[in-house]
């Protein structure tokens, strides 16, 4: 704040100098500049360089013939948008169906982790004897290093020697054939099964964080009015978490939708079509061909359609909550 | 929540950033080609694991080291990634000095131009290009333009089965693909399985699905590098070797994951195939699992009757060095020393490789009937991949849609002919699009 103040006193100064005579400046008028560079420094490296390298690049025609020098790649303008947003040829074709197998994953994976954290949460809201362990147990998944945690199921998920496939078929003799895990149709459930695992904690993490800070009076008062636990739950604690969920949901919403690592490392280089996700599509569609102005249009894409998402998303939340 | 959002944007860029962490600064400063120069070498993964390959090459690069005073650093890199490192490094120029590549991407990457060609003054320098087989030299690079790779070793594909499950069954090794089929059906009992395939594997799937189109006459690329996957050649060829799973099934379902050779060359040395489809440099993998080099025996993967008899892609591994070295002649120096008599002896028999200079007696093994099959089949029953810009992305997208039919057979579908000529339609259109 006061460095806000600073800046605007030596702004006016600095104009006043300016009109009349040559004044020396006032000590230190470049300290809030130097103390904000750093974090602009970064902002550019780190945002917006790169983001607008993607964006030129999806104006490029970026084979591998130019990829020693880029400064030599022909622009082809929308031509790379084109071949994505055609969905009658093969490349549009693939990248459609990715988007909506990845829609029906991010809206399991969201919706699911949601619903278990919020479960999770509400039962470690009283405190109990074991309370602390269950917390900690939870969170497990969250805390472990992505790709142990992923190959760990990868491990598990294989066909002939993995821990699922035995536990069904071995421990409890299911009938049937083993099915494959990583390959064909059941790749779509697999990856939405490690995707969960890796995301609920957080839903929970979140959901418990918010359920703190719940006053207990409002429970109390209530359940003098005779509210039933379930009663509780959808007339307190659900409107009462409201913002917690708000931003949560979107959070939650961006990282499945953009995952990338899950697939990768549950998959390897080649993808089940089941489970496809579009991240690694573009991925693929990149590195496969050294296409990479088609891989970047692509990204640019995605990057709109979560731009409108989130932007329907919080202007729709933020009038609902003017109104109420 | 911003981070998450512009990940997607730059993706391309940040995988850059994060690759080329990994591999390092390699730039060099200093005098080139005396002592005290430092090259940077990329070795694939030719041994039975990178340990191995590393074990292999650091005395010879010792070697090196003292007689000319340019020391090495060694990376060996495998094949899962090789290709994407290769990229990398190619995009951002950030990169070793010299590399090893598959000798069938010498075209693609020619095209990128980020390597050095070999003119004739390079040559001299390595010792002359007529010190190198010629099948093998072939494959440095597009035909009529100074190659940007050299041969370092050679490669074939060859038809393992083990005797002692032939002659329990009577039976004797395939000469045609009809017979090798029949075999495999009468070896295939409880768990054992006539065959088996990296069917997981797109390197392995694309270079049979070279090979077996290649059987019926077919090419992936016109005369004027255009692709055409979807020829009735190709669409057989590759429809034969998928039935190996889908009709004859005489290949385990499970070979779908396998995604490199090396499992299937395990399964097949710990007795649980008969048969095993193999680039030469298997055997140091066999004999890693305990099987006698007296147990096996190799014919050439046979051509169904009345089809060409092709029965390997010429296989095998090129060296490049990149144009951006600052260290052009030490690395000429390194080629040269990689590709000497004494080196190539040497390193042929760790790995099991051909030889890929004029005149030289292999090493790799010391069964004199196996090393004559695997010099049969190199050298006359052998064609090259094409040799056009775009076959590394026939490679990624050919072999992955077959990565995905035999998933699907595994899992229970079927996989049509029309099936696998709208896979291949998929994949011309790729390559077209990036053309």
């Amino acid at each position: 704040m006061s460095a806000t103040t600073t800046t605007r006193k030596s702004g006016a100064a600095d104009k006043a100098a300016r009109g009349g005579k040559r004044k020396t400046r006032k000590a230190g008028w470049w300290l809030p500049y130097a103390l904000l560079a750093p974090a602009v420094v970064f902002e550019l490296v780190i945002h917006v360089i790169p983001m607008a390298t993607g964006i030129w690049m999806s104006f490029l025609k970026l084979t591998k013939m130019y990829i020693s020098n880029w400064g030599n790649a022909p622009v082809t303008g929308l031509k790379n948008y084109q071949i994505a947003l055609d969905f009658n040829s093969a490349i549009g074709a693939g990248l459609l169906k990715s988007f909506l197998i990845t829609a029906a994953f991010t809206i399991l994976v969201v919706g699911i982790s949601w619903g278990l954290g919020m479960a999770a949460a509400v039962a470690l809201q009283k405190s109990f004897f074991g309370r602390g362990f269950f917390r900690t147990l939870f969170l497990i998944p969250y805390a472990l290093p992505m790709y142990a945690g992923v190959i760990a199921w990868k491990f598990m998920l294989q066909k002939d020697n993995g821990a699922i496939n035995h536990f069904f078929f071995d421990n409890l003799g299911l009938p049937g054939a083993r099915p494959f895990w990583l390959i064909g149709d059941n790749a779509f459930w697999a990856v939405v099964i490690v995707a969960i695992w890796r995301l609920w904690p957080f839903a929970f993490l979140m959901l418990m964080a918010g359920l703190q800070s719940i006053p207990n009076d409002v429970y109390e008062a209530s359940a003098v009015d005779g509210a039933k636990p379930l009663r509780q739950w959808s007339s307190i604690t659900l409107p009462m978490l409201r913002p917690v969920n708000m931003v949560l949901l979107l959070v939650m919403f961006l990282w499945t939708f953009n995952d990338f690592n899950t697939p990768f490392v549950l998959f390897g280089g080649s993808q089940p079509p089941a489970g496809d996700l579009i991240s690694f599509h573009i991925y693929n569609a990149s590195f496969l061909t050294w296409n990479f102005g088609s891989g970047a249009a692509m990204s640019v894409l995605l990057l709109l359609f979560l731009l409108i998402v989130s932007g329907i998303y919080l202007l729709f939340m933020n009038r609902r909550k003017d109104r109420a | 929540m911003k981070i998450r959002t512009f990940a997607a944007a730059a993706a391309i860029a940040a995988l850059a950033v994060t690759a080329t962490g990994c591999s390092g600064g390699t730039t060099n400063s200093g005098s080139t080609g005396g002592s005290g120069t430092t090259l940077t070498y990329w070795a694939s993964n030719q041994g039975t694991s990178l340990e191995n390959d590393k074990e292999v090459l650091t005395p010879e690069l010792k070697k090196f080291q003292d007689e000319t005073g340019i020391k090495v650093n060694l990376e060996v890199i495998g094949w899962n990634d090789l290709q994407t490192r290769i990229q990398t490094a190619v995009t951002s120029g950030q990169a070793p000095d010299v590399l090893n590549i598959g000798n069938t991407w010498a075209a693609s990457l020619q095209s990128t131009g980020a390597f050095m060609p070999f003119d004739s003054a390079a040559f001299t320098a390595i010792g002359g290009k007529d010190k190198f087989v010629k099948t093998a030299m072939d494959t440095g690079g597009v035909p009529g333009q100074d190659p940007t790779s050299v041969p370092l070793y050679g490669l074939a594909y060859g038809l393992y089965y083990n005797k002692a499950m032939f002659k329990d069954a009577g039976l004797t090794p395939p000469t045609t693909w009809e017979e090798m089929v029949t075999d495999a059906k009468k070896l295939t009992t409880g768990s054992v399985h006539g065959m088996t395939l990296a069917a997981g594997s797109y390197t392995e799937n694309s270079h049979f699905a070279f090979i077996n189109a290649a059987q019926n006459g077919a090419e992936f690329f016109d005369a004027s590098g255009k692709p055409t996957f979807t020829s009735d050649g190709v669409v057989n060829g590759i429809a034969r070797y998928l039935d190996l799973m889908q009709t004859d099934k005489v290949v385990d379902p499970g070979n779908a994951q396998y995604d490199n050779g090396t499992k299937a060359i395990n399964d097949f040395a710990n007795g649980k195939a008969a048969m095993v489809l193999s680039q030469n440099n298997a055997n140091s993998s066999i004999a890693s699992q305990g099987m006698k080099d007296n147990q096996f025996g190799v014919v050439a993967f046979p051509a169904p009757a009345g089809g060409k008899d092709i029965a390997t892609m010429v296989a095998g591994i090129n060296m490049s060095i990149f144009k951006n070295t600052k260290n052009k002649d030490a690395a000429l120096k390194f080629v040269k020393f990689m590709t000497s008599k004494d080196t190539q002896n040497t390193l042929d028999k760790s790995f099991a490789a051909l030889p890929v200079l004029a005149g030289v007696t292999p090493t790799f093994t010391t069964d004199s009937a196996l090393a004559k099959t695997f010099e049969d089949i190199y050298a006359n029953k052998s064609k090259p991949l094409p040799l056009v810009s775009a076959e590394d992305q026939f490679e990624s997208t050919v072999g992955k849609a077959m990565n995905q039919m035999f998933a699907t057979v595994a899992s229970g579908g079927t996989v049509s002919k029309a099936d696998i000529k709208a896979a291949l339609t998929t994949a011309q259109q790729a390559v077209e699009a990036a053309g």
